[in-house]
């Protein structure tokens, strides 16, 4: 579905990716963890053209991401959903028209069908009785979880979540880590780059742990977190639960 | 009495009034011209200058800067008196539209610009990410957010440009003030002059309360 190949990125002379390899298959839930500033969110915006990678190469579905420009590239990015750890609903329009905005500008769909998609999405994340609400009106749990079905409305074929509930109250994370426990199920292919480490345990098909823009290991949450192989992995994870190490 | 004689003498105003009358209406369509011209001028820049061309954006702020830093008057009196010398020869309200009109966009140009700027980078990404292009992005998104944000230091841009309609009196436009400043010196009174006073008000007070009115309407709690 999503594979990434080689895939490099530095910023200047500072080197962030190093060989990335990923092969993400359909209806897999991939999860990245790693310490901040070992590349994860870099890598995931590769995958949309976020960040422009300087070098190797990105596929969705055999479609080279990074060799589109343009109106093609656009294009592309319908075919991969984004949600950001600040949300970034527009604060100029309403829950509703935030949904709808890129169905119509984009999908270039008519703008009672791409309501009636948008009011199915919103109430897929709970959230349908808001629609009419401005973004500022919401928590922000409740706003993630507009982002999110902002992302869906355009029927994306693979989901990249940067640190969703990274930015939000303890309290409110459960909310938004339920809608996407619920799309896992449904059989979204997802890439999550999170410090939800239960999540990942719970709903993770795979988890791969960066460390210094490399991915140092990948294997099943049972392979990573009960039997971590490198050292640097079992620092990692000592340092997150340090009663348990 | 002598207070009531000086400023507000009846047979003057009555005299007087249609002149004036017809200068109002001269002040009006160039403040509607200069106002309209020099915010859709000032808004094309600000877009322009989001391409990041260097070539682009090197006038743009060229312009931007000398347009704020120049006294108006100084460049209408150049427009009326010295392009003539290079066969040039503009009317009045022409200069007063072209000059006004253009420093009104240098002073717009910079107020998009600033709100622009000011949109949060994750807005673009948000755009971006959901499919729309760049124009859709500018337009959909971090336009109108930049144009709410600008709102207010627009309004009184506008209004300080458009009262120095007043600087075509040097340049015989009949607007305002040369009207009632000529008939002061005909009357030898200062009636006509209150009477421009009062125009300027009932002209430019009822947009001060609109665009009070609209910041309200548009302001939006982040």
């Amino acid at each position: 579905m999503l594979e990434i190949n080689q895939l490099e990125k530095s910023f200047g002379d500072t080197q962030v990716l190093t060989s990335i390899d990923l092969s993400v298959k359909p209806g897999e839930l991939v999860f990245v963890i790693g310490p901040s500033g070992s590349g994860k969110s870099t890598m995931l915006r590769c995958c949309n053209r976020l960040e422009e990678p300087t070098s190797g190469s990105i596929l969705l579905d055999g479609e080279h991401v990074t060799a589109c420009h343009g109106a093609a590239l656009d294009k592309m990015r319908l075919k991969i959903g984004m949600v950001f750890q600040g949300f970034h609903l527009y604060p100029h329009k309403s829950v509703l028209a935030n949904v709808m905005l890129a169905q119509v500008k984009a999908l270039k769909r008519s703008k009672p069908e791409a309501k009636a998609r948008a009011m199915e999405m919103l109430e897929h994340v709970g959230l349908a009785h808001k629609a009419d609400a401005m973004p500022s009106e919401l928590s922000g749990g409740q706003q993630q979880r507009v982002a999110i079905a902002r992302a869906l409305a355009l029927d994306p074929k693979v989901m990249l979540f940067d640190e969703p509930t990274s930015a939000l109250d303890p309290e409110l994370v459960g909310s938004v880590l339920k809608v996407m426990k619920q799309l896992r199920d449904e059989g979204m292919t997802m890439v999550v780059v999170s410090h939800e480490m239960d999540f990942a345990r719970e709903a993770a098909d795979r988890v791969v742990f960066m460390d210094g823009g490399v991915v140092v290991e990948a294997g099943t949450p049972e392979e990573i977190f009960g039997n971590p192989k490198s050292e640097r992995l079992r620092a990692f994870l000592s340092r997150l639960h340090p009663s348990d190490a | 009495m002598r207070f009531l004689d000086t400023f507000f003498d009846g047979a003057v105003m009555a005299k007087y009034l249609p002149d004036l009358l017809s200068a109002i209406v001269t002040t009006l369509w160039l403040s509607a011209i200069i106002v309209v011209g020099g915010l859709a001028l000032g808004l094309v820049l600000a877009c322009l200058r989001t391409l990041g061309r260097w070539y682009l954006t090197l006038p743009i702020v060229a312009f931007a800067d000398i347009g704020r830093a120049l006294p108006p008057l100084v460049v209408i009196l150049i427009f009326y008196f010295g392009l003539p010398g290079l066969g040039i020869n503009l009317s009045g309200p022409m200069v007063l539209i072209l000059v006004l009109g253009g420093v009104l966009a240098a002073f717009a140009e910079e107020i998009f610009w600033a709100g622009l700027t000011a949109v949060s980078k994750g807005q673009w990404e948000a755009g971006r990410a959901t499919g729309l292009s760049f124009a859709q992005t500018l337009f959909e998104i971090a336009l109108p957010q930049a144009i709410r944000m600008g709102i207010p230091p627009l309004v009184n841009r506008a209004l300080a440009i458009t009262k120095m309609t007043a600087l075509g009196s040097v340049i015989g436009v009949k607007e305002i003030l040369a009207v009632s400043s000529s008939a002061q010196s005909f009357s030898g009174s200062a009636t006509p002059l209150t009477m421009a006073a009062l125009a300027y008000l009932a002209i430019f007070l009822p947009v001060v309360i609109l665009s009070r009115l609209l910041e309200r309407r548009y302001a939006w709690a982040v």
